[in-house]
């Protein structure tokens, strides 16, 4: 559409509504096609949340209650950005995971593995000038889930992004590299597989902190913006 | 690493409690100009269960049409506190509540007016894309010249329209698949 501001997405990024090795894709999927909708205002605003104030713990999960979590230390890193490459700035990052047992604190999570008082596992961060965000928190753990025999979720942390527009807003979740859990999870292989490796996060050692913590590096594509005729040379 | 948009995964039913509970699901404080609404969103699955572990996110312009954004930048009041973000978990009936004010219209790109309207994201367990629709009014007059209802399936306009109830409050089923399945809209 003509006056777009924001790129079409391309097939072959997303994963699809309903993946059947997903089983609850199956009940939860819209079947008919969305309808495609010209960008409005409506599209091209969104919620920036410019005026939340955030604690000063909140992007380390490590420091959020009484004592220190139990688990592996580590840094999670990176820029939120464009298509083009042009940072987001000043984005608010959400995530969520579970302990390094592989538990929620949650009330609806069961798994047969122990809480920790000191970790609930959750953060947001503001991201600067540049896009740049940084959390710090522990390793999660694996844990079984109920999809099909023997079914794993490979160790995760969630991320919600709302980006500049409604249009852009995206719930994702960051895997950890070379994690031999991967090839068994629908839900990282419902990703069309020339896309699935930017769910992984990078080991990165120069981000590592000697003696305390290493450091992984997640940056975190959003839609961006159509070239303006100024841009493409027809203006 | 970013050589293309970040792909989409599911919230999972165990999302932070805090997700929720940092927001609001009361828009509108005191002194907030417009017509006071109240909201109730309800996910149902392609086999007419209830989704009780979802999360819906609501956005709008205020009772003046205009939103609370860079992008909007129309000389219409902007109101003092009111942002025109909401988010609410569903509860075991599967229903998100929210109180607010009736938005105002916003314009169309190729000119006139959109009736009034409040644009829906909804997440949860076994939704692996965000889903993107909107809640309009029935009975609005506008709706009868609404460009984005143009392009709806006319037998499927309904799946779009909170009704009154006797309490007041504005309800919309949301249909995540089968016979009444909500329209959505990929923006």
């Amino acid at each position: 559409m003509a006056h777009d501001l924001y790129r079409r997405t391309p097939p072959g990024q997303h994963p699809p509504n309903r993946f059947d090795g997903y089983k609850s894709t199956a009940s939860r999927s819209p079947t008919r096609p969305a309808v495609v909708l010209p960008q409005t205002l409506s599209e091209i605003t969104g919620p920036l949340r410019r005026d939340e104030r955030l604690g000063a713990q909140e992007n380390d999960l490590t420091r959020q209650r009484m004592g220190e979590p139990l688990g592996e230390r580590i840094v999670v890193h990176g820029r939120v950005v464009d298509e083009a490459g042009r940072p987001v700035p000043n984005a608010l990052v959400e995530i969520w995971q579970c302990n390094a047992a592989g538990r929620y604190h949650h009330p609806g999570d069961q798994h047969d593995a122990p809480l920790d008082p000191n970790f609930y596992g959750g953060g947001r961060a503001r991201a600067d000038d540049n896009g740049a965000y940084r959390f710090v928190t522990i390793k999660p753990g694996a844990y079984p889930w109920g999809n099909h025999k023997n079914a794993w979720r490979p160790a995760h942390i969630h991320f919600s992004l709302f980006g500049p527009a409604f249009a852009t807003r995206l719930i994702t979740q960051m895997y950890f590299p070379n994690d031999p859990l991967l090839a068994y999870d629908p839900i990282y292989n419902s990703v069309p597989e020339r896309a699935r490796h930017r769910l992984q996060a990078a080991f990165d050692m120069d981000g590592t902190q000697p003696e305390w913590a290493l450091a992984y590096e997640f940056d975190i594509v959003l839609r961006g913006r159509n070239a303006t005729p100024m841009e493409n040379g027809h203006g | 690493m970013a050589d293309g948009l970040t792909p989409s995964q599911t919230i999972g039913p165990f999302y932070w409690g805090s997700l929720v509970s940092g927001y609001r699901a009361d828009l509108a404080p005191a002194g907030v100009a417009g017509e006071r609404i109240e909201l109730a969103l309800t996910l149902y699955d392609a086999d007419g269960a209830v989704v009780p572990d979802g999360l819906i996110e609501i956005w709008q312009a205020n009772s003046h049409g205009r939103y609370n954004h860079p992008e909007d930048r129309r000389n219409l009041p902007l109101d003092t506190g009111f942002e025109g973000f909401g988010r609410a978990s569903a509860d075991t009936s599967g229903t998100a509540r929210f109180a607010t004010v009736r938005p105002g219209r916003v314009p169309w790109p190729e000119g006139g007016l959109q009736a009034p309207h409040i644009n829906i994201s909804i997440f949860a367990r076994g939704v692996l894309n965000r889903l993107a629709t909107r809640l309009y009014f029935e009975g609005d007059p506008a709706l009868a010249t609404d460009p984005v209802l143009k392009l709806v399936d006319p037998a499927r306009r309904s799946t779009l329209l909170a009704t009154c109830d006797a309490a007041g409050v504005w309800c919309l089923p949301i249909h995540l698949g089968g016979d009444r399945e909500t329209v959505f809209f990929d923006c």
